[in-house]
């Protein structure tokens, strides 16, 4: 009990403090000189955070930059980490298995997540089909690594299985099967954890764009005779596109940074790394942060394209307003 | 006729061939759609229960005895209806350091994530104002930048990071962000944090009336006034929505927790606990169900509870097609 009151006293004071210090910003916004009064108080709004992420940020990611020049002893080597990177085999296998998952996760999470809001619109009992695909967006990654490392979980032949999927296997005839253990198969058995997670997120976000759709369109349609199949095609896409893109890029730029599944399931054994994942193994195990860096700044590299996209995407709607 | 690309003509109804439904009967019609309603029905229908199995599974394991939970899947539940409490009151309990000791680590993620998401909120929805609606130059480039920031990995800005707080934020033995308590934690998580929030909040701000903002200008009102005045309560959908969001997302994060908690049970959040125990106890499902349990309960509270406020604040804001 006693822990417990000092663990609360500490977030009060954390909250005091927090409330004194927006209160004194505000106090600098109002008494700010009539001349340059504007300037004075965008800067006071915005300083905290512009602050924190040049600090925490932006400062940071350039200096692994410079890491991943550098060697273990921090000497200055070139290009040396993405030499190793990209030719030994082990980091190979982290760069293969990376676009694995980010072709595989975005399209099977977007495609499974946009027909099930198809389904399930305007049926029977809407609210609770869709809840039940969207809890997984609410279990930690910790969490789901336990809950699907129960499904895969391996008895020998002739015991009593105790993971769902095996017992399936031997009911229907086969060897029970070490899922997390067996690569190259095990890669797709942790990015089935990945899919099953952001399929909801697809779904929620693409089921409130489809009922977007003015009714008109789709009363259109329909008196038009289109079939359900030539409403999804020609109504349907063409209206939520732009929800389409925003969940496909969502869901591709946390596919690359994922590490939480890989790193609980396998850590990255058994040919299953990724490259999130083993930017952490060399970083903080393998006492490579050069390495680490290296990884770092070629994850950057391949989100990069899908932030311009968005990022441009962006601006054309900023020029439409 | 001809079939009109609609693509980029959002405002044209599509024109759909009718000769193929020329000489159909209504009825006919009708007949069909209920048929393609049912297979989609069908189809929703299975993969409600895929996705929904593997969380059952665990959870009516957590419930059932050790001897069982090792011996014979959960399915045997149909036949051997045994169940106990043990497993949760085990893992819970504070006993030695053998111990799970859930109950510690569960506070701690409180108190870890609550003042993370409000101070995220508040700094994210002070800047988000600013860049909607603060005259400066340079705006819209800065806009871009914070919103590109989103692509940093965590990895490559946590090891200077947590050198910053530890060396350059200390005085002696007086560090501004001591270890060993939260406060290291809420920095890092609101750090983390404002590309996102910032980006979603500008978002809804940005579609505040002019007018409201004008008036209030023309009325005398500082930005102060009009920032908590009008923008806060305006804007409640979409803070709501985002400090739920951020609310799941820090209470499920692993990796800030594995830098700066220190893994002790004074700070370490509770999924940091569950990842230890499957790395060290990988077989004791006993304790791995009820402890993920425990671990999800919140979220799976927050998310039924305010799922429709939730859904509903953020895609009128940030995912707008």
């Amino acid at each position: 009990m006693e822990e417990i009151a000092d663990k609360g006293i500490q977030v009060v004071v954390g909250l005091a403090i927090f409330t004194a210090i927006i209160g004194l910003i505000m106090l600098v916004v109002d008494r700010a000189p009539k001349s340059g009064r504007e300037k004075i108080q965008v800067a006071a709004f915005l300083a905290p955070a512009l602050v924190l992420l040049a600090v925490g940020l932006v400062f940071p990611a350039l200096q692994t930059s410079y890491l991943s020049l550098t060697n273990r002893d921090g000497d200055f080597v070139g290009l040396e980490n993405f030499a190793w990177l990209f030719t030994q085999p082990e980091a190979l296998v982290t760069l293969r298995n990376t676009l694995i998952w980010v072709v595989l996760v975005p399209l099977l999470a977007s495609s499974i997540g946009l027909a099930y809001a198809v389904f399930i619109d305007r049926a029977r009992g809407e609210k609770a089909l869709k809840a039940l695909v969207f809890m997984p967006m609410a279990i930690s990654f910790v969490g789901a690594g336990v809950i699907w490392r129960f499904v895969y979980a391996y008895k020998g032949a002739g015991q009593d299985q105790i993971g769902l999927l095996n017992q399936i296997l031997v009911w229907l005839g086969q060897e029970p099967r070490q899922f997390l253990l067996d690569a190259p198969a095990n890669t797709f058995f942790l990015i089935a954890v990945m899919i099953w997670i952001q399929t909801g997120f697809a779904m929620v976000v693409l089921s409130a764009a489809i009922k977007g759709i003015p009714t008109e369109i789709v009363e259109a349609a329909r008196l038009d005779g289109a079939s359900a199949w030539q409403q999804f095609r020609n109504v349907t896409i063409p209206t939520i596109r732009g929800s389409l893109i925003v969940v496909v890029t969502t869901i591709t730029i946390g596919t690359l940074k994922v590490f939480d599944i890989v790193r609980t399931m396998t850590a990255g054994q058994y040919e299953t790394s990724v490259v999130a994942n083993e930017m952490y193994t060399q970083a903080f195990r393998a006492g490579e942060p050069g390495r680490g860096a290296a990884l770092a700044l070629v994850l950057f590299l391949m989100v990069l394209p899908v932030v311009v996209y968005n990022a441009r995407l962006l601006r054309k709607q900023k020029e439409i307003r | 006729m001809s079939t009109v690309p609609v693509e980029n003509r959002k405002d044209l109804l599509p024109e759909v061939k009718d000769d193929a439904t020329q000489g159909r009967s209504t009825q006919q019609k009708r007949v069909k759609q209920k048929l393609t309603s049912r297979r989609a029905t069908a189809a929703a229908i299975i993969i409600a229960v895929i996705w929904t199995i593997p969380t059952f599974g665990l959870l009516v394991s957590s419930f059932r005895p050790e001897a069982n939970i090792k011996g014979n899947g959960w399915w045997n539940v149909l036949t051997d209806r045994q169940f106990t409490l043990e497993n949760y009151a085990d893992v819970l309990s504070p006993g030695g350091s053998q111990s799970p000791n859930l109950l510690s680590y569960f506070v701690n993620s409180l108190a870890i994530v609550i003042p993370g998401t409000i101070f995220t909120l508040v700094l994210g929805s002070m800047a988000a104002y600013m860049f909607a609606w603060g005259r400066f130059r340079g705006k819209d480039g800065l806009f871009i930048f914070v919103f590109a920031l989103q692509i940093v990995p965590l990895q490559m800005a946590l090891i200077p990071l947590l050198q910053l707080f530890t060396k350059v934020l200390a005085i002696g033995d007086f560090q501004l962000l001591p270890s060993g308590t939260y406060a290291q934690l809420w920095v890092a998580h609101t750090i983390f944090g404002l590309p996102l929030a910032i980006f979603l909040l500008h978002n809804f701000i940005a579609e505040i009336p002019g007018e409201v903002i004008e008036a209030a200008r023309v009325d005398g009102a500082g930005h102060s006034t009009i920032f908590w005045r009008i923008i806060v309560p305006l804007a409640t959908p979409a803070l709501a929505s985002f400090g739920i969001f951020q609310f799941l997302w820090l209470w499920n994060d692993l990796l800030v927790a594995l830098v700066f908690s220190g893994g002790g049970a004074d700070v370490a959040p509770i999924t940091q606990r569950l990842a230890e125990l499957q790395g060290s106890r990988g077989g004791e499902w006993q304790r791995l169900t009820a402890g993920a349990f425990v671990s999800i309960v919140v979220p799976l509270a927050v998310f039924f509870g305010l799922q429709r406020y939730f859904v509903r604040g953020l895609l009128a804001g940030g995912l707008k097609g």
